[in-house]
């Protein structure tokens, strides 16, 4: 198992996995098969694809310590740039196919659409992430301030969820389904995180005569 | 359009013509010999004794986009899940009607002795969905006020009520999709008896494919697709405005009228423009602005004046 994990190959693996959905979604656009509604399409399926590749990412951590596979955490940053790159893709198609780049009616509805305001943010919110996920940056920022700026995802992944249920009509299943996960690794987190602290100190200040 | 009068044409009648294979039960069926279609969908032809362009200029969308891209939550709430799910339903026949409320005759049709209360005829429609895309449909039906002045409404009949089939066992459940089933449509009388709503049975000159609401649907031009309700079974005179399935959902989203109204917006989108589907480059739709009662004003807009049209969306 740690010897797959460690290989180089399976990077390679992940990497040309997670290009498959853009390849299949390629391929369907080259035989003209996107469905009736083709810019629907992209964006929902592109949508899809972020918010996975969000909780692929966030679920590493947690399988890391409960299968006591130290080396997974080799693939995190990747399943996350992909999260970012399949988001990045899903903007594009908003704003170039379905807003023909008209900065106005852009504007409009990232004022006026709830859905859409909470969807950028979590965009924006995943860029300074998706900058700072190199080793250099981790070294210039040190470890304890790039942790903490990274803690960012749990908020961005918050805000996919919530834009998904903002624009479902009224089938909630599928974003109950990602808030139930995002609440799970949440809840694990929080659960390992209030193991790991330290005993409180006893508070006697010194010099006090008793 | 060739038009041969056939008035004693019993729904019964009419020759299959084709069974369509979805890619699924096509791939089950060459791959599994000797396994029987389950539930093959069958088209029969229609013929009707007229034609008439109530679409415009516009070019009518292929009969593959209108079968392919549904809504019909009780087969899925994607919109590629009603061509996926609903041909396997089997129509129960004889399809019957249950017509009553505040009426003198209340009564239940069959669809056989709906099919000669007139002439079956062809009418070519814009059809606007309140997500904001847009087809033209050439259905096949005839006024709804044909079925409905036979069970003579009473003075106390303000609006109509419609309900859609529902198979718990076949169909989503309400918790799935969100809404209540059976779903509910209304009408105001008088929209319910405005010529131009269509009682629907077929498109393109056959019957009409389930997911597009086989067997008999309602078609009324210039509202929000989800008005024209799918399947219908029941009908109700009602006098107090009936509480329909999307209008109680989310009242602020979708109103009891629900006429197309480019100025009135979804709070989640624009209702300005539509998505005409399945035109421009590579099929992707091209952009085309909303008009009020989706252009069908100089028929319609009598039923409303007086009415604030923004206040009563
Ligand atoms: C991290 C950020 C984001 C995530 C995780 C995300 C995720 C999703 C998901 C899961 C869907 C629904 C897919 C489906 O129904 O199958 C969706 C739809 C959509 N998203 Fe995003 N999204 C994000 C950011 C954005 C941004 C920045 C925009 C535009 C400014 C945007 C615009 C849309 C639109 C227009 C839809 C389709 C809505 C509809 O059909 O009603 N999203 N997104």
């Amino acid at each position: 198992m740690s010897k797959i994990l460690s290989s180089k190959w399976t990077k390679v693996f992940l990497f040309i996995a997670s290009l498959a959905p853009l390849a299949y979604v390629v391929s369907r656009a080259f035989q003209n098969n996107l469905t009736a509604n083709p810019i629907e399409y992209i964006t929902h399926f592109t949508g899809d694809w972020t918010i996975r590749y969000l909780m692929f990412t966030l679920a590493i951590t947690p399988l890391r310590n409960l299968l006591n596979q130290p080396k997974l955490t080799r693939f995190r940053r990747m399943l996350g740039l992909f999260a970012y790159f399949y988001g990045c893709l899903h903007f594009l198609i908003w704003s170039v196919l379905d807003k023909q780049l008209d900065p106005h009616v852009m504007w409009e509805d990232i004022l006026k659409r709830w859905y859409i305001t909470v969807g950028m943010a979590a965009l924006l919110g995943l860029t300074p992430l998706a900058i700072t996920s190199t080793a250099g940056w981790v070294r210039r920022l040190g470890y304890k301030r790039w942790q903490k700026l990274h803690r960012i995802v749990y908020g961005c992944a918050a805000l996919g969820v919530i834009h998904y249920w903002l624009l479902v009509k009224s089938d909630i299943r599928l974003p109950l389904m990602y808030g139930a996960i995002l609440t799970a690794l949440l809840v694990y987190r929080w659960v390992v995180s209030m193991r790991k602290q330290p005993p409180a100190p006893k508070r006697v200040p010194v010099g006090v005569v008793r | 359009m060739i038009i041969r009068h056939s008035p004693d044409l019993r729904y019964s009648d009419v020759t299959p013509k084709q069974v369509y294979l979805n890619r699924r039960r096509f791939l089950a069926a060459s791959g599994v010999a000797g396994l029987a279609l389950p539930f093959a969908a069958r088209a029969a032809k229609l013929s009707t004794t007229k034609s008439s362009n109530l679409g415009g200029n516009e070019k009518v969308t292929s009969k593959e986009i209108v079968s392919g891209y549904n809504n019909y939550y009780e087969f899925g709430t994607g919109k590629q899940d009603p061509a996926e799910n609903a041909p396997k339903w089997k129509v129960p026949s004889p399809w019957t009607v249950q017509i009553g409320g505040e009426v003198m005759k209340p009564k239940t049709f069959d669809l056989d002795a709906i099919m000669k209360l007139a002439p079956v005829e062809e009418r070519i429609y814009r059809h606007r969905c309140v997500e904001a895309w847009s087809i033209v449909v050439p259905w096949i039906g005839f006024s709804l006020n044909n079925l409905l002045k036979q069970v003579e409404p009473t003075a106390k009949a303000k609006f109509v009520q419609f309900d859609t089939y529902y198979d718990p066992k076949i169909m989503l459940s309400p918790r799935e999709a969100g809404i209540p089933f059976p779903y509910k449509e209304g009408l105001r009388l008088d929209e319910a008896m405005h010529n131009l709503t269509l009682l629907g049975m077929g498109m393109y000159g056959e019957t009409l494919p389930n997911q597009n609401g086989a067997p008999l649907r309602l078609v009324i031009p210039w509202k929000y697709g989800f008005k024209s309700i799918k399947s219908v079974n029941k009908i109700t005179f009602v006098e107090t405005q009936p509480k329909t399935d999307w209008a109680a959902y989310a009242p602020g989203e979708y109103g009891f009228y629900s006429n197309v109204n480019p100025k009135r917006d979804h709070p989640r989108w624009t209702q300005a423009k539509e998505r005409r589907l399945g035109e421009g480059f590579l099929g992707r739709g091209i952009e085309k602005d909303t008009v009020m009662f989706n252009g069908y004003g100089d028929q319609v807009a009598g039923m409303y004046t007086g009415m604030d049209l923004m206040k009563n969306y």
